[in-house]
């Protein structure tokens, strides 16, 4: 009977109820709405630096992230294989890299650039370029004198796929060695810096143009939803020999994205403070009315011998039932808004140079998850109730006497 | 007239704890508003400074062509002549020549491709900040020939340090092969990482004898006074050489044009956020939309005295909007207000962000941000709530011109 009274109660004043209940869904749906909007681009971002090239885990030489030469190459890399191939389940990928930085160059342009050794077969997988080649050929793993560049390289240097490339590097002597590649095909990445500054070859080409047998810059490791990061890496590091090697996730690879996503969270928090502060004043300002307005109401219940703890618990089923619609349909329009942008995304071509500026593409498509959705639950409706808990205490002091003199 | 101002004061003060609530709501959004929309600001004025005092300047002038492809052949052959035409121009504060050629600089054990730039180490210092960047050894002086500044980061991963020597190896303007060497004075930290991973400087004078420049340059950076001078001077700068037969494969090009990224992420960001704020606002407007309306329904009786009594419906509306614009303007002040205090003091204390340091520097900003209280950022905000919750009060208050006296006097 007490929620049936709750229920007539706050419809007895429709427009009321109806003008709060409004606040309360817009506030709701921006929540969700945007919240899932800004979930999406930060993991666009996650994706996009993580698919250039980093995986989920990378090993390498103890000192190759400070000195990236292949002086800091792992020399026994036939070891860590087999702790790859026993370790790490089935369905996680891993390939095999050289990586050093380079100087290219052709009869009228030269810049510098990070080459790549590659697995072309294990690359495929794991990394953006497989799915990017847009021009030409993607590389056969015996090719020794191919290279894939990227199409704004490619734009830069005024050439064309069979055309000659001259790539010039250091060896581990320290002399400067060069040869001519070819270029088989062109790739195309989300970001331009991406196509401008990397340049692939197969791990054969690397290895002839280095004059080295044996040695590799880097393995990255691709693992799949089921399996945490950071519990493999720390498998890994159990097993591996950290005075020779370093195993490191993503996070460590790219503290500036890990550090975006933990400052994403805190400001998505104060995010939803503020509008609920905002929404806040309005709910308290209702129901502190609704209360004022049937004193000789509360004056007559409690003179009939009603406790003002069951006064209290009346006004917050009112204001529980008021928060409960609002937030059901704001969470209704959300998830629908939602839905109807995940088939085509939101095109951000009006800004597509800064969204590349921050590591994104140019089409975000929004992320609804369940952590987000529940934190926005509950942090309007625990606040809700809370603020609530002024105007239903007022109700409680309201004595039979002061009833009467209304 | 001021009867209607006392009483519009009076009737809010009925119900002393509703006003103060709807205040409060539109103060809180109000200091909202104009502390983040200085913070913002802020953040963007220190983008745009660090990268335009450390590398950019305000505008360049460059061959058509040279900032799109970096291609060494297109320089500006005869640099003295444009110098003539920027010495004219009052408001330009300084001009520099630079020549930029990518090599490939070795140590004794490391090599690397960057960029190598030539400068004129006098006129560098006028331009940019690079010479109190200096943090070991000694910035380059006009006699310099073999000598080179190098950024921090790649001073490591070359692992060289003041007084080592580099090899530079890269292509002259001609195709020829262009090698020198150049001993180290001094190393800079701008702060920037990709600045100080990347940048290696010359002489001019070594670079144009090194790289077959043969007096010809890439960029003319210059600094205006102001950054607002900027529009107009390249505006003057660009018709004064489109005059000139030879100045027709010259371009203009402004900071906006020659870092467009950070341009577009300013206006992404500033768009996001504006959207954040409209959805602050209008919730605002619907949680305070009932006290309006309130304020009305209940007085219904009360109106219709009014009207029988003679008071014209029009006076009547113009009593309830007083009503209502009092209390915004009054939460409006307040807040704004509040924020302008709030934002005045983080503007000396600065807002340290130890946690986002990482980010900041690499759109070249310090851990500490400094928000900047201007016109714009502490009337735009509270200027909109004013907007929007007055509109909101419009609906409740034309309400009040539909009443018929003997119907509303019978009204509980």
């Amino acid at each position: 009977m007490y929620f049936e009274l709750a229920w007539r109660n706050i419809w007895r004043n429709s427009r009321r109820t109806l003008v709060i209940i409004t606040a309360v869904v817009i506030g709701v749906w921006s929540m969700v709405f945007l919240g899932a909007f800004s979930r999406g681009m930060l993991n666009n971002m996650l994706e996009n630096g993580k698919s250039v090239l980093i995986g989920d885990i990378q090993i390498h030489h103890k000192n190759y992230r400070e000195d990236p030469s292949i002086d800091k190459s792992m020399e026994q890399a036939e070891i860590i294989r087999h702790l790859l191939k026993n370790n790490l389940s089935k369905n996680t990928l891993w390939t095999e890299r050289i990586k050093v930085s380079a100087y290219v160059s052709n009869a009228r342009h030269s810049t510098g650039v990070t080459l790549v050794g590659i697995d072309p077969v294990k690359e495929k997988e794991i990394s953006f370029l497989g799915k990017s080649i847009v021009n030409g050929n993607y590389l056969e793993p015996n090719d020794k004198r191919g290279v894939l560049v990227g199409k704004a390289l490619l734009e830069k240097f005024d050439t064309k796929i069979g055309k000659k490339l001259i790539l010039m590097t250091r060896s581990k002597s320290g002399k400067v060695v060069s040869k001519a590649f070819r270029i088989r095909g062109v790739f195309k990445a989300q970001m331009e810096s991406t196509e401008k500054s990397y340049l692939f070859i197969t791990m054969h080409g690397a290895r002839n143009l280095l004059n080295i047998e044996e040695g590799i810059s880097e393995i990255s490791i691709k693992i799949f939803d089921d399996q945490n990061v950071d519990i493999v890496a720390k498998m890994l590091k159990n097993n591996i020999d950290e005075k020779l090697y370093s195993v490191e996730t993503w996070k460590d690879l790219l503290p500036m994205l890990e550090a975006y996503v933990r400052i994403f969270d805190g400001f998505m928090y104060i995010w939803y403070v503020v509008v609920f502060i905002a929404m806040g004043f309005g709910i308290v300002n209702t129901s502190l009315m609704a209360v004022f307005e049937r004193v000789r109401e509360f004056g007559l219940l409690r003179a009939l011998g009603m406790k003002p703890w069951r006064v209290i618990a009346s006004v917050l089923t009112e204001s529980t039932f008021t928060l409960t619609v609002g937030i059901v349909a704001g969470n209704c329009l959300g998830i629908i808004s939602v839905f109807l942008l995940k088939e085509n995304g939101l095109d951000l071509a009006l800004f597509g140079k800064g969204a590349e500026f921050f590591g994104m593409s140019r089409i975000i498509y929004p992320v609804l998850t369940l952590t987000d959705v529940i934190s926005v639950n509950s942090v309007i409706f625990f606040l809700g109730i809370i603020v609530s808990l002024y105007p239903a205490i007022r109700a409680a002091q309201i004595t039979p006497v002061e009833a009467m003199r209304e | 007239m001021s009867t209607d101002i006392k009483m519009a004061l009076r009737n809010l003060f009925r119900s002393p704890v509703r006003t103060m609530l709807t205040l409060s709501a539109i103060a809180f959004a109000s200091l909202i508003l104009v502390f983040m929309l200085s913070f913002q600001l802020g953040s963007y004025e220190a983008m745009v400074n660090s990268s335009v005092k450390i590398h950019t300047g305000h505008f360049q002038v460059q061959a058509k062509g040279y900032n799109e492809k970096q291609n060494m052949r297109f320089a500006i052959s005869l640099p003295n002549d444009i110098a003539e035409k920027l010495d004219k121009i009052k408001k330009i504060q300084a001009y520099t020549f630079r020549a930029n050629g990518f090599s490939l600089v070795s140590s004794k054990n490391r090599t690397r491709g960057i960029l190598v730039t030539g400068i004129d180490p006098e006129r560098e210092a006028w331009v940019s900040t690079i010479k109190t960047l200096v943090r070991k050894g000694e910035y380059l002086d006009a006699k310099d020939r073999d000598k080179a500044l190098i950024g921090s980061l790649l001073a490591k991963h070359l692992k060289v340090s003041v007084n080592d020597e580099l090899t530079i190896l890269g292509q002259g303007k001609d195709g020829s092969i262009a090698a020198g060497v150049v001993t180290i004075k001094g190393i800079f930290s701008s702060g920037i990482d990709e600045f100080d991973r990347a940048s290696i400087q010359i002489p001019l004078n070594y670079f144009n004898d090194v790289f077959y420049m043969q007096g010809s340059v890439h960029e003319i950076v210059c600094t205006a006074e102001s950054l607002y001078d900027v529009k107009k001077i390249t505006q003057e700068l660009a018709d004064d050489l489109q005059k000139d037969q030879k100045g027709r494969d010259i371009v203009v090009l402004d900071w906006k044009e020659l870092v467009p990224g950070l341009v577009q992420g300013i206006k992404l960001d500033l768009v996001s956020a504006i959207i954040f704020y409209i959805i602050l606002i209008v919730v605002v407007a619907f949680s305070i939309l009932n006290t309006f309306l309130m304020a009305i329904l209940e007085r219904t009786k009360e109106f219709g005295v009014m009207l029988a009594l003679g008071v014209k419906p029009s006076r009547l509306l113009k009593l309830v909007l007083m009503e209502s614009a009092f209390m915004t303007l009054a939460g409006v002040v307040i807040g704004g207000g509040a924020g302008a205090l709030l934002t005045l003091w983080f503007m000396t204390h600065g807002i340290n962000l130890a946690g986002a340091s990482e980010i900041l520097k690499e759109y070249g900003m310090s851990g500490v941000v400094y928000p900047k209280l201007s016109l714009i950022s502490a009337l735009a905000g509270p200027g909109a709530v004013l907007l929007i919750t007055l509109c909101a009060a419009l609906y409740p208050a034309l309400k009040v011109k539909k009443l018929v006296p003997a119907v509303a006097i019978k009204s509980a």
